[in-house]
This record gives C-alpha cells, structure tokens and sequence, in this order.
C-alpha cells in the first residue's frame, strides 16, 4: 500500500517540478511574443550604424594623428621591445631637424594584426602615448597581406613637441 | 590501452568495445579524446587524451618578460581569465615585495568574484544543455551577458581581458563600473531563483544527477580534485578561505561544502557559490578606496633569484603558479598547477559501472576547459 501512494506521490511531484520549469519558460515566451521589453540579442550586421563599442575596446592598435597629419611616434621602438608576439616592427630612418642634426625618426611602423593578441602592453610602453586602441572590429578580409598595417599615415609627420 | 586493443583483436566475440568520444565532441566542451570501453551501454574504462590543444604555454613563458605571460594565462582557463592573471601578478608581486595600492586588491578581488559567476553561469548553461536542458543555455548566456558588458567597459575585451599587470591594472576602472555591478548584483539576484525552478528541482535533471558518479573525499585528496568538485565531496580546498589574497580576509563569506560527493552535490556548490560571491560583491563594492591603479614598478622586472609558488582559486579550483627565476627578465621555468588536469584524472573512477550517457552528466559536472588541461 505505502509503495502504491509513494509511486503515485513521485509522478505528482515530477509533474509539479515540470510545470515549475514550464512556467518559467511561458512567462519568457508570453513577453518575447507579446511585448517587446525583453529583446537580449542585437541585428548585427544591421544595426551597423548605431552600434557603438564602448571606449576601451580594444579592437586594433592605432597611432593617433592629428588634424594636421601629425603623429607621436618618434622610432624608439619601445614598443617593439614590448611586444611578446613580435607583431611590431619598426622601421626606422634618419632625419635632419630644425638645427640640421641628423636624428632617428620613423619610416614605417609595421603592425601585423593577424599576430596581435591585444594585450595592450605597446600601448602601456610608449614613452611618447603615440599608440592607441581603435574601435574597429570587422577585421576579415580575403586577403592575408591587408592584415599587415603601416601604422604611421602617408606623408605624415611627427609633432613638434615630441622629442627625439 | 595496448592490453585492451588485444582483447578486442584476440577476442572476435569480445562483447567490449572501445569507442572514441572525441576530439571533436560538443559534449566534451574542447578538444579533449576520451577512448570510452564500453560493454553494452556500460562503461569500463575511460582513457583521456589530452594535447590537442597544447600551445607550450610553460615553455613560451621561458623567453618572455613578466608582464608578457600574463596575457598567455588568459587562455589557460579562459573563463578564469582574471583569477589566472591574478596568480602570476600575485607571484611577482611578492617575489619583489611590491606592496600594491588597496584599489588594486578591491578591484582585483571584485573581478575575480564576477568572473566566477560569469563561469558557473556559462558552466550552469552547458551543463544543463549536456542534459538535454536547451533552454539554461539561453538563460545563463544571457545573464552572463550582463558580466562581459561591465568587463568590456573597463577592461576593454569581453573575454581575454588581460587586465592585471603585476604591480596593479593596465587601466583603471570606467567610472560607471560600480553603478553597473550593484545593477547587475539586483538583477541577478531577481534570476537566480529561476535557474533552480528551471533546473534544480527538474525532475528528469534529479533522476541524472542524484547519487550520480560519487567521489568520496579521500579520492578527492589522492587526486587533487579541488575547486567546486572537491568541495562537493567534503574536501575543504578554497584558497580563499585558508591563504587569503587580495582584499578576501575583509569580506565575510562561506566556503561551500557538501558531503555526497555526487554530480548534484557539485551542482549545488556551484549554484551556492554564485550566492557567496555576489555576497562578497557587495560587501566590497561600496568600499573601493581611491588612489592608484598601478604601485611604482621598475620597466624591466627582474625577480631574485629563487623559486616562488603563489595560488589563487578559479573557478574551477585551485590554480599554482610556480616560478623559477635565475635573476634575469624572465622566468628560468614556469610552471602551472592547472585544476583541470588534476580534476580529469579522477574522471575514470567516477564513471566506472554507469551509462555511457551518464559519463556526459558526469564530465558536465567536473566542469572541464580543455586548453587549461593542455596549457
Ligand atoms: S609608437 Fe611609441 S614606443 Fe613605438 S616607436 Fe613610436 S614612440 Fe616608440
Ligand atoms: S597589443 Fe600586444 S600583441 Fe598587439 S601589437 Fe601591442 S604589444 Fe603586440
């Protein structure tokens, strides 16, 4: 007899424990169908536009110019030192300045995204803050030689109050 | 392994057979080969093989700097990302006597404490999906969801935030992370109840897990099994608890303990440690002082000479690091008492005389990452 009430107890109790769990996925199901207050997921890649990442996204690493095309990057090559991956390889030059001595500056900062972890340590390194991350995330490409960047903008220059 | 192909080869009747379950098995959660003997559904032997995933993280820490590694533990155990930093910097820091500023360790340790919830709610979803439970995969992504918005905001990366440095942050916390925590601790507290209405009490997850794949605690001992499975069985292994770091010794909470050492026994600590965590969360997150995010530190470390070991608790147990330096820039040899490998070792005695579905129940439980079992 106690055997015959215990099986009927357990069936009773498994049912509750289902509807318990069914309840709470019908009270999702009732708002995601009939309101529109509990939508999690985004429209990407139709919500380009408005997408925004948030300011410390580390999507790429940049050099900043500004608005005379004038970077911050003098050659050193700390940051090069500081990679641990070796996805940055400068190129560097010499210049004469103002005064007519030669000086290092940079021909080319190369920068292989496909190597690059993202770790921040370049960007924590440069004596000078001519590094920053951008913002930019949609990094496939069909060919693997886009990936390899030259950081420092054609024709660009370095600014004035950088030394050497 | 040879002596079990034998039998198979010799023996054409033999009703054994060795299956492969794995590499590539969402069950498995990675790159992780069991070689499963089973007679009928019953399964004898369990044979892991690892190293589909080895990247010689111990050996690539051999020619790189201190703060070079710390961005290679983020992919040991990717969903302890923090806690794996954490030990490193942890190791260096004491290895120089580097005292670090008290906003660090605050921040550090509320971190740490959300990283654990964003891992056992990931573990919560998949485990739940391993038992046919699709839909806590959908839950407990999406409240995890919540955890990577407030890391992306003030670490910048979702997932491998590489955000400690040893002496303190690379950057310091968005003004608006505290505000978004304390949102995140009313939200989640409002959802936690669900998961168990969803899961816990679910009948057909109860008839799988309750007295499922049993680990007494002497086992637990022998193999090193530590983290929420070692706690399932009674063994008392949180790092937290008995060598505090971080700012854990001022925050008031318990360490989870159960003592039936089975698959629901694991699942209960790792719901109950949600609780504790955001518990200490909130004891904490009033409170960060102000000050720096990073102490002084030399641009090139150098460790003294000599041998250090410094632990922390990940999510899934207790993480060594261990360094050998000879004086120079980076580690002589480095090496990682990952919680994984020791929690996979136990996983043959554990599933010994169940179902082959039910090794799926108890793996899910042990709550393996295969890229920290290879390293
Ligand atoms: S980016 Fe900065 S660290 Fe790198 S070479 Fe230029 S100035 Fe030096
Ligand atoms: S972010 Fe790290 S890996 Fe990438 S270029 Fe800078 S230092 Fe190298």
């Amino acid at each position: 007899m106690k055997e015959i009430l215990n099986y009927f107890q357990e069936i009773f109790s498994a049912i509750r424990s289902l509807t318990t769990g069914m309840k709470v996925t019908g009270k999702y199901f009732a708002i995601n169908a009939f309101t529109d207050k509990q939508v999690f997921t985004q429209k990407y890649p139709e919500n380009r536009k408005e997408l925004k990442m948030f300011d410390a996204f580390r999507g790429e690493v940049i050099m900043t110019h500004n608005e005379n095309n004038e970077h911050r990057c003098n050659g050193c090559g700390i940051c090069e030192l500081n990679c641990p991956n070796g996805s940055i390889e400068i190129i560097a030059k010499k210049e004469n300045n103002e005064d007519g001595k030669a000086i290092r500056a940079i021909d080319q900062h190369v920068y292989q995204l496909a190597m690059c972890t993202f770790c921040g340590l370049c960007i924590k390194a440069c004596p000078s803050n001519a590094l920053d991350w951008g913002q930019d995330f949609e990094h496939a490409v069909f060919d693997r030689s886009k990936l390899t960047k030259v950081l420092n903008q054609p024709g660009s220059k370095i600014q004035k109050d950088i030394k050497e | 392994m040879i002596e079990n192909r034998e039998i198979l080869l010799n023996d054409p009747n033999s009703e054994r057979y060795l299956v492969n379950m794995g590499p590539q098995h969402p069950s498995t959660h990675g790159v992780l080969r069991l070689v499963v003997g089973i007679k009928g559904e019953t399964v004898d032997s369990v044979q892991p093989h690892c190293g589909y995933i080895h990247r010689g993280i111990e050996k690539m820490c051999e020619h790189i700097t201190y703060p070079q590694i710390i961005h290679l533990t983020d992919r040991m155990d990717y969903l302890s990302a923090h806690q794996n930093n954490h030990a490193v910097c942890l190791a260096v820091e004491n290895a120089l006597g580097v005292q670090v500023p008290e906003r660090v360790q605050y921040i550090r340790t509320i971190m740490d404490e959300l990283s654990r919830i964003a891992s056992h709610q990931l573990w919560w979803a998949t485990f739940g999906m391993d038992l046919g439970a699709l839909t806590t995969f959908f839950y407990g992504l999406r409240d995890r969801e919540k955890i990577l918005d407030i890391f992306e905001e003030s670490t910048g990366s979702r997932f491998l935030q590489s955000y400690y440095t040893p002496g303190g942050l690379m950057k310091d916390i968005h003004p608006d992370f505290q505000k978004h925590v304390k949102e995140f601790l009313v939200y989640f507290r409002k959802l936690l109840p669900e998961y168990d209405q969803l899961l816990t009490g679910n009948v057909i997850y109860r008839a799988r897990s309750i007295n499922m794949g049993l680990l007494s605690k002497e086992d637990a001992i022998n193999y090193g099994v530590t983290g929420p499975s070692g706690r399932g069985s009674g063994f008392s292994c949180d790092v937290r608890k008995h060598k505090p770091y971080g700012v854990y010794h001022k925050a008031e909470f318990n360490e989870i303990l159960r003592t039936e050492g089975d698959v629901h026994a694991r699942y209960m600590v790792h719901m109950d440690e949600m609780r504790e965590s955001m518990k200490i969360i909130e004891q904490l997150i009033d409170n960060i002082p102000a000050g720096d995010f990073i102490a002084k530190m030399k641009p090139v470390i150098k460790l003294p000479a000599g041998e250090y070991w410094q632990s922390v608790e990940t999510a899934r147990g207790e993480l060594g690091v261990y360094i050998v330096s000879d004086g120079n820039k980076n580690p002589y040899r480095m090496k990682f008492r990952s919680p994984n490998l020791s929690n996979l070792g136990v996983l043959e005695k554990l599933s010994i005389g169940h179902k082959i579905a039910d090794l799926i129940a108890i793996g899910g439980s042990m709550d393996y990452i295969i890229p920290d079992i290879d390293r």
